[in-house]
């Protein structure tokens, strides 16, 4: 077989394979701050704490919460975790929009983003003090452990990680439909346009912040959930993340659901690819690809300049 | 300035003068809130003054500090020399970040400085002078103007200071000036600016690139006191730190920043030994900051005496 | 403008300031032995050093002395986070010799942060004790004459478990390897083991510092068919590579060498994922009696067993205040010269201490148990061999330091 700048086509796929799962996160962190960021105009830099926060909570439901409540044997599985994690993140982001966040809508987007980036602090910290550095681990189900042996591409791809590319792109095309072809999406759009107008129509347009901002939470948490068995449980996952997170926002395009999903997988790829040739790069590639699309399309890719 | 003004700023002065005949407050520390609270004033001239939010400050203060660094131990040049190669570079940085920038408004504008900031980032990860992870280390202190051996602590304090001073006093300046008046007017309301008929982005860039200028002093300086130059000065989160210390102070007020950096760096300090409480400690400051005290420190205080005229 | 007398007088300050009577008084320790233990406190490497090594500096100071005193002096303690960042690390440092009077600073995990401390010791004639870090500028290009290097380096690492790999007939090598200075040169070193051996090095992948994914990196490991995939990297990116090869099925067909690895490392992944590896260290707490009886003691106060960096510190603070003793005087070049000339044996490690710094002593091959092997919490390694520390440390005649080679 012909090899292409050192790599074979076959390597090259499964490269793409790879990156296409790190895509996946990346899909489902950015659809969970685009609707944040991108419908509420809520700058929410607590986004990566939340994601750890989730991974924690499904580790600590996994391994502590028997403990607790004095009966050892007692967990949550994988499985309950996927729903009750993303439950709980909604209701901490509930408590949040409602305490806090309703206080700064009225002023400067500055603000939102210093206090959630404030909170970001407090709960890493926390994690921090409470479990240390090097992480926890948390194992993939039964089911999903092992791995499937690609021929074709000559790699053995682990069952989980295929798990999680299904489940997030289920994930974002349903959340993606409902937002924008169905009437509850409408609203939302709509509220976060006019909100005074909807209001009038008799709409109860806080309600629907708060619950929109507590599905973004939970999205986050539910990217935590998924990303448990694949890296290890620590305070810091998420603080490496939230500003390439941000990035594939921007790059989207602000308020643009299906942007922030197709750039979150193809900023996969693209950086699986860097991978290959310039692995020092792959850290940067994201911001130079950024600094493009704001010089040439401030809007972004897909957005719509408000 | 007025009288009550001036009486605060010269008991300032004075404190600061006579700090080295006291052995309460360690005078490295003393070194290191004079630079950050330059940082911060840099900063602030940005935010507070002109109203544009800059995520990648971290930038200019770590690419002087390089610059400085290199040039002082490596080429063996004097200390007022690397100083001025790292303002300049800086100045320049600002210049081209600062024009890119420009072109955007609001958050887009603040993107696109993290943006190019954590190039720069990604720039002092790979190239060879930088020292990767390792920094710069054992930059010489040199000796000022050929004659001043900046070795001594006191020496060096007093260089500092005075290089502080100017600084402070160039902002002062420049935000009492008609050119000040102009970014205060871009800050409150940038359409009326326009129509006007200021052309507001060379203001803009102007007051970027000052403030670029100023916040690679502080990184030069800094370089001097502690001869180490690393990743920390060009990482995202001394962006943050700085963003922090305005806020905590006061934007918009002169004197904020500083004492923004003053309970910064102390609190950094003597928090260091307490493992994480330090970094949950800076959150709640953030979080309580933004909620109940958004003026800052300075604001507050400045708001209590107005209202009780 | 009153701005312009005042700048004249800071001028005019200035110059007077370089009066050295002027100088802010630094205190001399007087009565009190201070001991510094600067470490990273809260972050990637807290749990092979951290709190753990502040306890072991404590357990050697109880243990030298009854009532905590040498030569009639009280020893105080001291402990900071760095944060593994060197700026933080050297401004504390200059801190406590300044400002507190501390003699020595000992651990130093990270490079970067060893590095910049021992500068700031030369600087000020204090010492420094490094147990955590690894790189061989330490002993080599950056070694200074107030150093000891304490528990293990890159040498002894690649020719520990590099050179037993290879000799079991593993020829060809992958790297995977952080991108900074440390992993380049754990890299390097390990490279020149295999090739010197007989080995050959099939490729290399570099991953950004700190990194959470490495499927590319194993893929392409894989893809070079090489018989090893040596990781030069520490901390939570080992553990993240070892779960990831684990998972792409890499360990059925390649070994995977985790060229730095620590107890808490394996505690952290569990045998399940970690067994069958080969790893080096200068200390296991398993080995002997003598080991298991610090061990005990020090999981009454820690809730886990010691990491050799943490028996490292006991030993390099024990050794410190012996050589206090045997000096008569804490002044930092006789204490220097009495611990450079004593026989260290102090139950966790054996051997002496060159003149370019370095503390040479035996190191473990060990090999990860199954988890059916484990007895007990913590049984985690059958140690395989042990490498004379001739063997473990590069040879005197090879060090590029100044104070050998008299440059």
């Amino acid at each position: 077989m012909f090899e292409l700048l050192g790599i074979t086509p076959q390597g090259l796929v499964a490269q793409l394979l790879v990156g296409l799962i790190n895509g996946s996160f990346y899909a489902i962190l950015s659809l969970g701050l685009a609707i944040i960021f991108g419908l509420l105009n809520i700058i929410n830099f607590s986004h990566g704490a939340q994601y750890t926060m989730g991974a924690f909570v499904a580790w600590i439901g996994l391994t502590q919460v028997g403990q607790w409540f004095g009966f050892p044997e007692f967990s949550i599985n994988y499985w309950f975790a996927l729903i009750l994690v993303p439950l709980v993140m909604a209701g901490f982001g509930l408590i949040l929009e409602r305490t806090m966040l309703r206080r700064l809508y009225h002023l400067d987007h500055l603000y939102g983003l210093l206090l959630t980036f404030g909170l970001a602090l407090i709960i890493e910290g926390m994690f921090r003090h409470w479990y240390g550095i090097s992480g926890e681990s948390y194992p993939a189900p039964e089911i999903l452990q092992g791995a499937i042996p690609l021929e074709s591409i000559g790699i053995i791809l682990p069952k989980y990680r295929l798990w999680v590319v299904v489940a997030s792109l289920v994930v974002c095309f349903s959340t993606w439909y409902v937002i924008e072809r169905t009437k509850l999406g409408a609203y939302l759009r709509a509220g976060t346009e006019n909100p005074k107008l909807l209001q009038a129509f008799g709409i109860n347009v806080p309600l629907m912040i708060s619950l929109a901002y507590a599905y973004g939470v939970a999205l986050a948490g539910f990217a935590g959930v998924l990303a448990a068995p694949i890296f290890q449980v620590n305070p810091l996952m998420g603080s490496n993340l939230i500003i390439v997170v941000f990035a594939v926002v921007v790059i989207g395009g602000m308020g643009s659901i299906m942007g922030s999903i197709l750039t979150g997988l193809a900023l996969g790829l693209i950086e699986g690819l860097t991978k290959v040739f310039y692995p020092e790069a792959s850290g940067v590639v994201i911001f130079v690809i950024m600094a493009i699309v704001l010089l040439i399309r401030p809007a972004g890719l897909f957005g719509r300049e408000k | 300035m007025n009288s009550k003004t001036k009486l605060i700023y010269g008991i300032l002065v004075l404190i600061a003068l006579l700090m080295p005949f006291q052995d309460f407050v360690y005078l490295v520390f003393a070194m290191k809130v004079l630079c950050f609270a330059l940082f911060a004033c840099a900063f602030n001239l940005l935010l507070g003054f002109t109203g544009l939010l800059s995520f990648g400050h971290a930038a200019f203060f770590g690419t002087s500090a390089y610059i400085t660094a290199y040039f002082c131990k490596e080429m063996g040049l004097s200390p007022e020399f690397g100083i001025a190669l790292g303002v300049l570079g800086s100045a320049a940085l600002g210049l081209l970040i600062g024009s890119l920038a420009i072109r955007r408004q609001g958050i887009y504008f603040a993107m696109v400085t993290l943006a190019l900031s954590q190039m720069v980032y990604f720039l002092a990860v790979q190239l060879p002078f930088t020292g990767g992870e390792d920094g710069i280390q054992g930059v010489p202190r040199g000796m000022l103007f050929g004659f001043i051996d900046l070795k001594n602590d006191v020496s060096m304090y007093y260089f500092v200071l005075a290089v502080f001073l100017i600084g402070f006093a160039l902002i002062l300046r420049t935000v009492h000036s008609p050119f000040g008046q102009v970014l205060k007017a871009i800050r409150e309301n940038e359409p009326r600016a326009i129509s006007l008929g200021y052309d507001v982005d060379r203001f803009k860039l102007i007051s970027f690139v000052i403030s670029a200028a100023l916040a690679g002093l502080a990184g030069s300086l800094k370089t001097l006191v502690f001869q180490l130059a690393t990743l920390t000065d060009v990482h995202w989160h001394m962006s943050g730190e700085v963003v922090l210390m305005t806020l905590l102070g006061g934007m918009g007020t002169i004197l904020g920043p500083v004492v923004g950096a003053g309970i910064v760096v102390g609190l950094q300090n003597y928090l260091a030994n307490i493992g994480s409480w330090s970094t949950i400690a800076t959150g709640f400051i953030f979080v309580i900051c933004v909620l109940a005290f958004r003026r800052g420190v300075v604001g507050e205080i400045s708001h209590f005496f107005k209202s009780k005229n | 403008m009153k701005l312009k007398q005042i700048t004249a007088c800071l001028v005019a300050a200035t110059i007077f300031g370089s009066n050295p009577a002027f100088a802010q008084a630094s205190k001399t320790s007087g009565d009190v032995i201070k001991i510094g233990v600067l470490t990273d406190l809260s972050s990637t490497y807290s749990d092979l050093a951290g709190p753990g090594a502040v306890i072991a500096a404590k357990m050697a100071i109880a243990d030298f002395s009854k009532d905590g005193t040498v030569l009639g002096k009280k020893i105080e303690l001291l402990s900071a986070d760095h944060q593994n960042k060197a700026d933080i690390a050297a401004n504390k440092a200059r801190e406590w010799y300044d400002k507190d009077g501390v003699d020595v600073i000992v651990e130093l995990v990270s490079t970067n942060v060893a590095l910049a401390v021992m500068e700031v010791a030369e600087q000020k004639n204090k010492i420094t004790l490094v147990s955590g870090a690894a790189s061989l500028p330490i002993t080599n290009e950056k070694c200074t004459a107030n150093n000891v290097h304490w528990t293990y380096d890159t040498y002894a690492l690649s020719n520990g478990t590099g050179k037993a790999v290879v000799k079991q007939g593993k020829k060809n090598w992958y790297f995977i390897t952080a991108d900074y200075a440390f992993g380049a040169a754990l890299e390097k070193d390990a490279t020149n083991v295999v090739t010197a051996n007989g080995g050959k090095v099939l490729g290399t992948s570099k991953h950004p510092f700190p990194n959470s994914d490495f499927s590319s990196y194993l893929l392409k490991a894989q893809a070079s068919g090489a018989d090893v995939v040596a990781l030069a990297n520490a901390g939570q990116d080992t553990i993240n590579s070892v779960k990831q090869a684990s998972e792409f099925g890499i360990n059925k067909k390649q070994t995977v060498v985790p060229l730095l690895m620590f107890i808490s490392d394996v505690h952290s992944l569990g045998l399940n994922a970690a067994q069958g590896m080969y790893l080096t260290e200068g200390f296991y707490w398993d080995k002997d009696d003598k080991t298991r009886a610090f061990s005990k003691r020090f999981i009454l106060q820690h809730k886990r067993m010691p990491t050799s960096v943490q028996a490292g510190v006991y030993s390099s603070v024990l050794a410190y205040l012996t050589a206090v003793q045997k000096a008569g005087t804490d002044d930092t070049q006789a204490v220097m010269k009495a611990l450079k000339s004593t026989n260290i044996d102090d139950g966790l490690f054996k051997g002496k201490i060159r003149a370019d710094g370095k503390f040479e002593h035996d190191m473990y091959l060990l090999e990860v148990k199954k988890p059916s092997d484990s007895k007990s919490p913590w049984d985690y390694y059958n140690v395989r061999a042990v490498i004379p520390a001739a063997e473990a440390t590069q040879p005197l005649s090879l060090s590029r330091c100044k104070l050998v080679t008299n440059k």
